[in-house]
This record gives structure tokens, C-alpha cells and sequence, in this order.
């Protein structure tokens, strides 16, 4: 197909990594990819041992799902459990774990929950039933936020009283930040997540390579575009160049999607917020504006998203920070396994533990 | 869930449009793009377009590729 199968060419793929494993330096360059898309194509394609030895490909905290704190799906679930509600959900939320339990149990329960493959369908949904509150579990990073804040505008228009969405949007160019100053992960380059870039552009990535000097290349999904990626990394390390340089030109333009960042703007407001794992980031959230405030489920339910760093065995958090690999957590393969996840990481196929346990890790 | 796939747009109706997406026809809101044709490749994401591809870019991708291909190498063979 049209823009897939030029950028899986295997003999393209062999003749890249050759040409990577001859540039590349001693010791490996230490790249991270922040995108959860990424993460699984590396591990589908075999990448990270095809070029073990010569780039290490370290993963961060590459999915929204992943991210998403344990009070949030405790709070979705305390919404589920009121009269009337009705929630709707991207599918992978439903087995994520909260402190006491997941959406998918509560479920069997009783709780109304449906899966939805947009968050338009959640507004259709509230217009086909006016008795019920659907409330959108508005859960994403840059890429989704235009779509969540779309229904609402949409609902908004069709005066819709019956539609919120209980929001958990993140932004990623300031959660790079705090991994890029992180002594102990020592990132020497960045894989920008090619989707969320689509919407942002380039610029907001700029900071990182002028004031951290971490150079910084967006990134598309196939095969060949992770090692363009890659091998344009070296490029600039061979150099002693930190740039921001564009390896998915058919996706990503320099100044990103305009109109979408416009209905981001309209729709939300930055905010502080905590990430699994992580802890709180200031201002890498997005809460819903107050022009909106009617469509915000948090404040409309008095249901509060409360952010506490969680207290598990589950060591999601130095996965996403890259600093272990998912076999180096005692619960990976045992406790913890895609069917009965103990962590976020293991949920989706693009969780840094779930591709690892479908695919095998390869070496570092 | 930050999946996001090249689709080709069959056919527009004011804001919406029909894509295929992997050898199914969806529904795909044109909200958040200006300028979408019937015929052009599209990313869409949690059942929006937000972005075209065209082939000049992807195009632009083989000529960077090729660029890095004969860049020197510290090593000879
Ligand atoms: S569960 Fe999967 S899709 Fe969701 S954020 Fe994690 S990796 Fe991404
Ligand atoms: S293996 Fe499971 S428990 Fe361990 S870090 Fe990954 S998701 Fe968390």
C-alpha cells in the first residue's frame, strides 16, 4: 500500500542497518522513543536487536493509558457506579488497573461502560439517549486531545445536556523535559513521537536540543522511518550537533496541525498534572476551560481525580522512565502477564511490557 | 491507543468524509483538516483526519534516506 509498504522495503531495512552498525560509535548511543506506537514497531520489527550493540533503544512513557494514575480509573469507576451514568472508553482503559480494581471488573458489576472508537461516537451516543449521562473517558497525549476537544465543541453546538467528558490529557514535550534532566537515564537523543508531532510541529521540541543539547528527531512508524531516525541521531552525535530535525515529512509539517492545536487552545487550559510513575509534571495537563466547564464530568459529577503516587510492587515507573527493562521487574511473566495485568505497561500491545512479553526484548 | 493510520478518502459530505482503513469503509471527521479531497491519503486518529499525506513529502523521505545511504562512513570495506 500507498505510504506502508515503500517503508517496510527489507532489503532497504538490511542495507540501513548495515550502514547504521557502521557509524555508530563505542559506546552505543542511548536514544529513547516517547511514543508508545514506536515502541511496538521496534518490537514487531525486531529493531532493537538488529541494531543491539550500535544504538540502545531505551523506551519511555510512550502511552497515554500507561501514564493515566490509578485515581483516575478510581474516579471513572466512582462515576460508573452513580445513577443514570453511562460511560464510554477507548478499549484499552477497561483493564487498566485502578487501586481496587479495573473498569472491565466493575463491568461484570453492573456499571454501564462501552467502548467507543471516537470520542464522536460517545456524542451520538448521548443524542440517541437523552435519559442517560454518557461521559467520555477522554484519556490521550497531543494526538487525541483535538479529537476530545472536537465533541465537545460538537456537543456543545447540538446543546447537548446530557455529554462530559472526565478528562486526563497529557502533554508530552514537558515530561521529555524532565527526562532529559534525569541523570540516571542519560538519553542522548530522542525518537519525537511522529502523531503527537503532527498536531505540535516541531517547534516545542526545540528547547530540548538548545538547552538540554539532546538532539531530536521526529519520527514515523514504519521500519525504515525509525532508522532514518536513527541514523540521523548519529548524524548529529558524530557532529556534536543538537538539532530538531524532521525524519516524517509526509506526516509532520513544521508547524504542526493548526487548526487542531486552535480547538486544543478553545477547549482546554494547561494545567499541572501527575503521571503514573513519574509524579507530577507542571503544566504538561490539559484541563478542560471554563467556557466548557458544563462538559467537564470531574466538576459537573463531583467525582475529583485524586493523584497520589501509588504504592505497588509494580515497576511501572522505571519502566517508563527507561530505567529497567521490563524482565527486570520481579512481577513481569509471572504476576504480571497481558491476560491478568498487574501494571498499565502490560496492558495494550504498544505497553513497553506487553511488547516485550509478545516479542521478546532482544538485547539492549 | 495512539493509533493513527494512512486512509484514503472515498467520499465527503460536509464535515465527514468516508475512508477506507485497512480493506474497511469508516466514518472520518474533517474538523480538524482543511482542504481534504476525495482521492487524497489522510492520518486518522480516534476517528478524525489530522493530516494529509502527500506523495512530494513521502518522496522527500527517500531523498533523505538516500542522502544518509552515501554519506560517508568512518570505516572502509
Ligand atoms: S496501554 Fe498501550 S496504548 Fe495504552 S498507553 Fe499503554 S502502551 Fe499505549
Ligand atoms: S511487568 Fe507488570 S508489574 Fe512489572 S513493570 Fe511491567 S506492567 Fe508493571
Amino acid at each position: 500500500m500507498k505510504f506502508i509498504d515503500e517503508f517496510r522495503d527489507p532489503a532497504a531495512v538490511r542495507a540501513l542497518v548495515e550502514k547504521i552498525r557502521r557509524d555508530a560509535g563505542d559506546p552505543p548511543m542511548r536514544l529513547m522513543e516517547v511514543c508508545g506506537t514506536h515502541t511496538a514497531s521496534i518490537a514487531r520489527s525486531g529493531l532493537r536487536s538488529l541494531l543491539s550493540g550500535a544504538v540502545s533503544l531505551v523506551s519511555g512513557p510512550g502511552c497515554p493509558v500507561c501514564v493515566t494514575p490509578d485515581g483516575y480509573v478510581d474516579a471513572a469507576i466512582a462515576l460508573g457506579h452513580k445513577p443514570g451514568i453511562t460511560l464510554t472508553s477507548f478499549g484499552d482503559m477497561l483493564r487498566v488497573p485502578g487501586k481496587r480494581s479495573t473498569l472491565e471488573k466493575e463491568r461484570a458489576k453492573g456499571i454501564d461502560v462501552r467502548v467507543v472508537y471516537s470520542p464522536l461516537d460517545a456524542v451520538a451516543l448521548a443524542a440517541a439517549e437523552p435519559d442517560r449521562e454518557i461521559v467520555f473517558l477522554g484519556v490521550g497525549f497531543e494526538t487525541t486531545a483535538p479529537a476530545i476537544g472536537g465533541a465537545i465543541r460538537t456537543a456543545s453546538d447540538r446543546k447537548l445536556k446530557n455529554f462530559s467528558v472526565l478528562p486526563s490529557v497529557r502533554t508530552i514535550p514537558e515530561a521529555m523535559a524532565i527526562l532529559a534532566r534525569d541523570p540516571e537515564i542519560r538519553i542522548e537523543g530522542f525518537l519525537c513521537p511522529g502523531h503527537v508531532s503532527v498536531v505540535i510541529g516541531t517547534q516545542p521540541y526545540e528547547e530540548l536540543a538548545s538547552k538540554h543539547h539532546i538532539p531530536c528527531v521526529v519520527c514515523g512508524f514504519e521500519p525504515l522511518d525509525i532508522l532514518l531516525a536513527v541514523s540521523m541521531l548519529l548524524r548529529q552525535k558524530k557532529e556534536g550537533a543538537a538539532r530538531v530535525e524532521n525524519a516524517y515529512p509526509r506526516g509532520v509539517a513544521p508547524e504542526g496541525n493548526r487548526k487542531a492545536r486552535e480547538v486544543i487552545a478553545e477547549v482546554f487550559a494547561p494545567c499541572d498534572t501527575g503521571w503514573r510513575g513519574i509524579g507530577v509534571i507542571p503544566g504538561s495537563g490539559l484541563r478542560i476551560s471554563d467556557r466548557y466547564a458544563a462538559f467537564d464530568a470531574e466538576r459537573k459529577h463531583g467525582v475529583p481525580v485524586i493523584f497520589a503516587m501509588e504504592d505497588t510492587p509494580c515497576r511501572c515507573g522505571d519502566v517508563l522512565k527507561g530505567k529497567i527493562l521490563p524482565p527486570e521487574c520481579p512481577l513481569f511473566g509471572k504476576a504480571c502477564v497481558p491476560e491478568e495485568p498487574v501494571g498499565p505497561c502490560m496492558v495494550s500491545t504498544e505497553g513497553t511490557c506487553a511488547a516485550y512479553y509478545k516479542y521478546g526484548g532482544g538485547l539492549r | 491507543m495512539c493509533l493513527a493510520i494512512p486512509a484514503k478518502v472515498l467520499s465527503i459530505e460536509g464535515d465527514n468524509a468516508m475512508i477506507e482503513l485497512g480493506g474497511t469503509q469508516r466514518e472520518a471527521s474533517l474538523m480538524l483538516l482543511e482542504g481534504v479531497s476525495v482521492g487524497d491519503w489522510v492520518i486518522v486518529h480516534a476517528g478524525f483526519a489530522i493530516e494529509k499525506l502527500s506523495e512530494e513529502d513521502a518522496a522527500q523521505t527517500f531523498a533523505l534516506l538516500k542522502e544518509i545511504m552515501e554519506s560517508g562512513s568512518d570505516e572502509v570495506h
